[in-house]
């Protein structure tokens, strides 16, 4: 794992952060999804996915009975996945940088701040599917898509 | 009557660009890119009106569409057709001369929307409207090829950039198990057993040292800890040439035969570099003046030079009294590769700072001083692994440790880089083969092994495994066919690896005699 402390990171990361949580709630957010590609290139060489299905039946009033030690476990088993799939991915040589893209309903009113983007597919992609978990209201399934090694 | 209407349309349009005029043949031509800009005239003007009840609108989608079949139908589309398969099977990768790579491009994606998009739905019939944002949409749609049920946003402001010249930590852990693809067949046999496997307790695991040296009398001469020993190849027999008190702490850090085999020099912990003569075993003289272990040790006929841990070199005059005649301070830290050029042109001296630098000795030259004729950045590690072309005299490969890994060469007259090649382990010692033109190199974790590689092409010849612990030290045997490997896992291998073929080598001397004399009858004529 990695925590960073480059600040404008944590700033860069915040202000998404905030943003993705008021989409949470008014549940107009579909997917998330992390590339990761080469700088020098722009050839995208890891996208990690993570779509997220929300129970739009459920309003403010509703309540669900989820332990909090359940989610959190659910998000453990999940970040550990991810942690152990450095053993399967291939090395990244290059330089690379990373974008967050995010699927929203059709008729969100974009913010100033993000512009509509293209889904960065990979050419022929090897794809893995990681664990899941949910809150009754969101589930959240992850999967990882990466270059095959030549 | 859509069609009727567009048709006369068509003849006065027709007779309007016409001029007065003829019609020729590119005019008939063009005649259905023109029938489709009307239709789309109409179409636009139909929903500026916007009023227009919605059968009508229905009757000019039907115009439109046609207006876009007629125009297919003429152009040679079977042609394009045939075409086009048998390009996609030349080369696999979709790509030809025009577009040469297709990568990212979704065939099928955009097949389906060129399919679907014949027959406009009602819905894609509302976004031909001319507003800026659904013509992006349309655009958008077209472009990604997706089934739009969502939006796909991203963060204007993207992330900060990685830091020039970032490497991952990670990559020695994770790539060095891989095998390189580029392994060749090989052109000859290389046993892939060792002739020979020698014990050599107490050796020293130090990356920094050099403990082994093969003498031109065919004598190897091998540092364990305190003592110096000395195998006779030809005879097998060993001897002890020397040992430093037990007492003491210190140890033997490098040794170095001359050139002629007749002395050996001996640099020690304690930063005394000794001069021994082998037969006798007898030790000629001391020398001091370093304040800290000395790594490396390299001969020019009667100078010696000597690495040390400060990142001091100094030259010892061996005949003088006053034995120390130069200094070269051109290292921060420890110098653990040093090697004279054949012709002693040039002195290469790589440090644990990364650094390899080249020094010239011009005759009459003094020997002292801090700037080197070339000083390269480009390992990432320390450089310890130094060799010398052998029928190149400007040629130096250069190897780096644990974090570099890579063998690089350099033209030492204009301090250029000629190439570089990952070898996915640490460089911890290399040789070259005058008989072959290879070059072999000692790996460290995790295989441990020897490889063999052709120059310049860099492809892999052989690998030689059987250490079980990194490979430290490399020397060839005087006749060239033999390699001895000194590991950290206390034994010496030799591996007959550059075994001349005699009978090949007479027939290829005969060829060229022959050649030779037919050239020279070709000149008397």
């Amino acid at each position: 794992m990695l925590v960073t402390c480059n600040k404008e990171l944590q700033k860069f990361f915040d202000e998404i952060i905030c943003q993705v949580k008021t989409w949470l709630m008014d549940m107009s957010i579909e997917k998330l999804v992390v590339v990761i590609k080469e700088v020098a290139t722009n050839v995208v060489v890891e996208r990690w996915q993570f779509d997220i299905d929300s129970d739009k039946t459920v309003t403010k009033d509703t309540k669900r009975e989820v332990s909090n030690k359940q989610i959190q476990d659910g998000i453990r088993s999940v970040i550990r996945q991810i942690t152990a799939s450095v053993t399967f991915l291939p090395l990244l040589e290059k330089p690379c940088c990373f974008d967050i893209l995010v699927y929203t309903d059709k008729g969100l009113e974009v913010p100033t701040t993000w512009g509509e983007t293209g889904p960065h597919f990979i050419y022929n992609p090897e794809e893995v599917r990681l664990k899941s978990f949910t809150t009754t209201i969101h589930k959240v399934s992850a999967a990882v898509a990466f270059k095959k090694c030549d | 009557m859509a069609a009727m209407s567009n048709h006369s349309l068509e003849q006065a349009m027709s007779v309007a660009l016409n001029l007065g005029g003829t019609p020729t043949r590119r005019q008939v031509d063009r005649r259905p890119v023109l029938e489709q800009q009307v239709a789309g005239g109409i179409v636009n003007s139909s929903i500026m009106l916007a009023k227009t009840p919605s059968k009508t609108q229905q009757s000019s989608v039907g115009v439109m569409s046609s207006s876009k079949k007629t125009p297919s139908a003429k152009t040679p589309k079977s042609a394009g057709k045939r075409k086009t398969p048998n390009k996609g099977s030349k080369t696999p990768g979709g790509g030809d001369r025009f577009i040469p790579s297709r990568v990212g491009t979704q065939l099928e994606a955009a097949h389906y929307k060129l399919c679907t998009q014949t027959t406009p739905s009602a819905e894609a019939w509302a976004m031909l409207s001319p507003s800026q944002q659904q013509y992006r949409q349309v655009m958008n749609e077209n472009l990604n090829g997706e089934v739009l049920s969502n939006k796909i946003i991203s963060f204007n402001q993207k992330p900060p950039q990685p830091p020039d010249g970032y490497q991952n930590n990670l990559k020695v852990l994770y790539s060095c198990g891989k095998q390189c693809s580029s392994q060749k067949k090989k052109v000859r046999y290389i046993p892939q057993m060792p002739e020979r496997i020698l014990d050599a307790p107490d050796i020293l695991d130090d990356y920094y040292l050099s403990l082994a040296s093969w003498s031109s009398q065919n004598i190897l001469a091998v540092a364990l800890g305190g003592s110096v020993y000395l195998w006779n190849a030809t005879t097998g027999d060993i001897t002890l040439l020397m040992e430093l008190d037990s007492s003491s702490a210190d140890y033997i850090s490098c040794i170095n035969w001359t050139a002629d085999g007749h002395h050996i020099a001996v640099g020690l912990s304690s930063g005394n570099v000794e001069l021994w003569h082998p037969l006798e075993q007898k030790k000629l003289r001391t020398m001091t003046g370093h304040a800290a272990r000395v790594g490396s040790l390299s001969w020019n006929s009667h100078i010696l030079s000597s690495g040390c841990r400060t990142g001091a070199i100094h030259h010892h005059d061996v005949r003088v009294a006053e034995h120390q005649v130069g200094a070269l301070l051109g290292h921060t830290q420890e110098v653990c590769g040093l090697q004279w050029s054949p012709g002693g042109n040039f002195l290469a001296s790589g440090g644990n700072d990364n650094l390899l630098n080249i020094w010239r000795s011009d005759p009459g030259s003094n020997l002292t001083g801090s700037n080197s004729l070339y000083s390269f950045n480009h390992h990432q590690a320390a450089v310890k692994a130094l060799a010398w072309c052998p029928w190149q005299p400007n040629v130096l490969a250069s190897g780096g440790g644990t974090a570099d890994r890579h063998i690089r060469f350099w033209n030492c007259n204009n301090g250029v880089s000629l190439s570089a090649v990952d070898t996915r382990s640490q460089v911890c010692a290399l040789l070259w083969s005058p008989e072959y033109r290879e070059i072999i190199s000692g790996h460290g974790f995790t295989h441990n092994q020897l490889t063999i590689w052709k120059y310049p092409a860099m492809s892999k010849v052989a690998e030689l495994t059987g250490h079980t612990a990194r490979v430290l030290h490399m020397c060839l045997s005087p006749d060239g066919s033999t390699v001895v490997s000194a590991g950290a896992d206390e034994t010496l291998r030799l591996w007959k690896c550059f075994a001349v073929d005699e009978e090949a080598k007479k027939m290829k001397a005969k060829a060229t005699q022959k050649e030779d004399r037919s050239a020279l009858r070709l000149h008397m004529r």
